[in-house]
């Protein structure tokens, strides 16, 4: 704990002593850019190869030396692909299970970290160590089962089935409760001597004051959503049902006489990405704030 | 972190909480607590392949695990593949963020630029990187070839495969760990590295000797959730490229876990591997509660 004080002394004595100093030429600052952009780069390279790749036709993707550089196919490429892998359909399914996986999330969430700050009731420590117990239970653990339950509620290949099961959320709930718990406690009481009823107070004044912790939440758990992988492919298993994330890997043949179609299947992955990539790039402050913050 | 500690109840109802918590309370019972108590019941049966009764085996399932050289190379090929996403991206992380810290104009564009593949899926990743990877058109094995006659083919070397979907995972996950060290990065004060800076410590001597001790809380907590994450969200890059090949050398648990079950239809041996896999998961989830611990007595 003393580290800092004795730091902030040396600076004011470094203050009191230092000569003033001519500015030096800034070499490390210049090489700190060049290593953050060649960092930008190389993170940047898949994406751009994918890019590459989806506007070229297959003599251009076979040929060697690999062509580094956008060709004229794009259109083409993901006209054909959009046709071949039933994209539209895909990418209907994937938002619909990303928003309502996200919406359900935050929607009970905040329901269950209101009953738990603001009421007083038997069995309220075994709801929250239940609620926490899903922390320790990932799909693959309850696998077979739960695909099982899934089953005989008639929920395969429904939306119903792709998203109610994931919609319980140990770390929005605690997100919430953790907001919640920095409200000061005159608010709900002065709106009770008001003669507003608890609802009321979830409503006109908690969620407008949770809109921040709404949109980080939301972006974080949209991607979720979205990129699961496991779920939509045990749950459905016709096409029309299928999310673009399971979709596409049927556009890599696996027999050896077919030609792989690079082009179209980097076509399929850039449609499949642009949409969970762009909401952070929109969203990036409360993507960051969602991650962060949901993790504690 | 208990309910309990906490008081300011202020709303009196006998029965509204009830209705409140109750969606959140069925999915967790019926799709959580059920199937997980149902796994462990399931771990000690047999099932017939063709019908017919469950046949109780006691830790039958078990010891047939644990007997067969598969599963641990399964078990062994898990740790490789969590220590290897966690050691490429934690370290990455720390080092990227480290100098996207330096008091530069511009870091929320070069944050943006840092973190966005957060945002592909794992397996849409992985075909990416099969695709760079690919032994006869990828831009990887083409490039190496000016370099070394060795045949970098990930369909006929184990190893070549597992560093593949090492890479694509830990590529999608980077920015997650640039987010949290530039969150740890910011809560350093200014002070300690002007100290440094005045003592004449250099960046390099900086980033070792303040910026790693400094953050080995977030650094610790970062490998337990980088190790849970490439441990249970991994399934999507082994299904959508390599499939556990080539020779089960990127055969994970998780993938195992389900090929057991809804290919081999052994539905015992699978809910035993459901239960190891619990096993993990609580340890893991122990160990990041020990964190939090540690931090809130700071």
């Amino acid at each position: 704990m003393s580290s800092p004080a004795i730091a902030t002394a040396r600076v004011a004595v470094a203050e009191v002593t230092a000569q003033p100093r001519r500015r030096p030429f800034p070499w490390s600052t210049i090489v700190v850019h060049g290593l953050l952009i060649l960092a930008i780069a190389v993170i940047a390279f898949p994406l751009y190869y994918a890019f590459v790749i989806s506007t070229q036709d297959i003599q251009e993707v076979i040929q060697k030396p690999p062509l580094l550089l956008p060709s004229s196919h794009l259109k083409e490429n993901y006209a054909a692909a959009w046709e071949k892998a039933h994209m539209g359909r895909l990418l209907i399914n994937s938002a619909v299970m990303a928003v309502a996986i996200a919406v359900g999330k935050i929607a009970i969430s905040m329901l269950s970290a209101f009953a738990i700050v603001y009421f007083s009731f038997r069995g309220r420590q075994l709801v929250f160590w239940t609620i926490f117990l899903t922390l320790m239970l990932p799909i693959p653990v309850r696998i077979l089962p739960t695909y099982e339950v899934v089953g005989n509620l008639g929920w395969l290949n429904t939306y119903a089935g792709l998203t109610i099961p994931l919609m319980a959320s140990a770390t929005a709930t605690f997100l919430f409760r953790q907001f919640y718990l920095t409200i000061p406690n005159e608010l709900a009481e002065a709106a009770q001597l008001d003669g507003c009823g608890p609802m009321k107070f979830l409503w006109s004044f908690l969620l407008p004051l949770s809109w921040a912790n709404i949109a980080a939440l939301f972006v974080v758990l949209f991607i979720y959503g979205w990129n699961e992988y496991l779920w939509p492919m045990l749950i459905t298993n016709t096409e029309e049902m299928r999310t673009v994330v399971i979709g596409l890997e049927t556009l890599i043949p696996r027999s050896g006489t077919e030609l792989p179609t690079w082009n179209l299947i980097m076509a399929g992955a850039m449609m499949a990405l642009l949409p969970p990539v762009l909401i952070i790039l929109v969203m990036q402050r409360w993507f960051v704030k969602g991650l962060i913050e949901s993790e504690k | 972190m208990a309910a309990g500690a906490v008081r300011r109840t202020v709303f009196r109802n006998r029965w509204l909480p009830y209705v409140l918590v109750l969606p959140q309370m069925a999915v967790t019972v019926v799709f959580f607590c059920w199937p997980a108590g149902k796994s462990f019941y399931l771990s000690l049966f047999k099932s017939p392949p063709f019908g017919g009764r469950d046949i109780f085996v006691g830790l039958e399932n078990f010891r047939q695990l644990l007997t067969t050289p598969e599963y641990y190379d399964s078990v062994i090929n898990s740790f490789v593949f969590a220590g290897g996403v966690t050691a490429i991206s934690v370290i990455l992380g720390l080092v990227v963020a480290a100098l996207a810290n330096q008091k530069i104009r511009g870091l929320s564009v070069y944050r943006t630029a840092l973190l966005w593949p957060y945002g592909v899926a794992p397996a849409v990743s992985g075909i990416i990187f099969l695709f760079i990877f690919h032994p006869a058109y990828g831009v990887l094995p083409y490039a190496l070839s000016f370099v070394t006659t060795y045949e970098f083919n990930w369909l006929l070397k184990g190893w070549i495969a597992m560093t593949l979907v090492i890479v694509a995972t830990a590529w999608t996950h980077l920015g997650y760990n640039i987010a949290f060290y530039l969150a740890g990065l910011q809560a350093i004060p200014g002070s300690v590295m002007e100290a440094a800076d005045v003592d004449g410590a250099g960046l390099i001597r900086r980033f070792t000797s303040i910026v790693v001790p400094l953050l080995s809380p977030v650094t610790f907590y970062l490998v337990v959730v980088n190790m849970v994450f490439a441990f249970f969200s991994s399934f999507g890059v082994i299904h959508a490229v390599t499939q556990g090949g080539p020779g089960g050398a990127t055969d994970i648990m998780v993938y195992k876990t389900w090929k057991d079950g809804f290919v081999g239809l052994n539905l015992g041996s699978s809910a035993a591997q459901s239960v190891i896999l619990m096993a993990v998961v609580i340890g893991l989830t122990m160990l990041q509660f020990k964190f939090v611990e540690k931090r809130v007595t700071y």
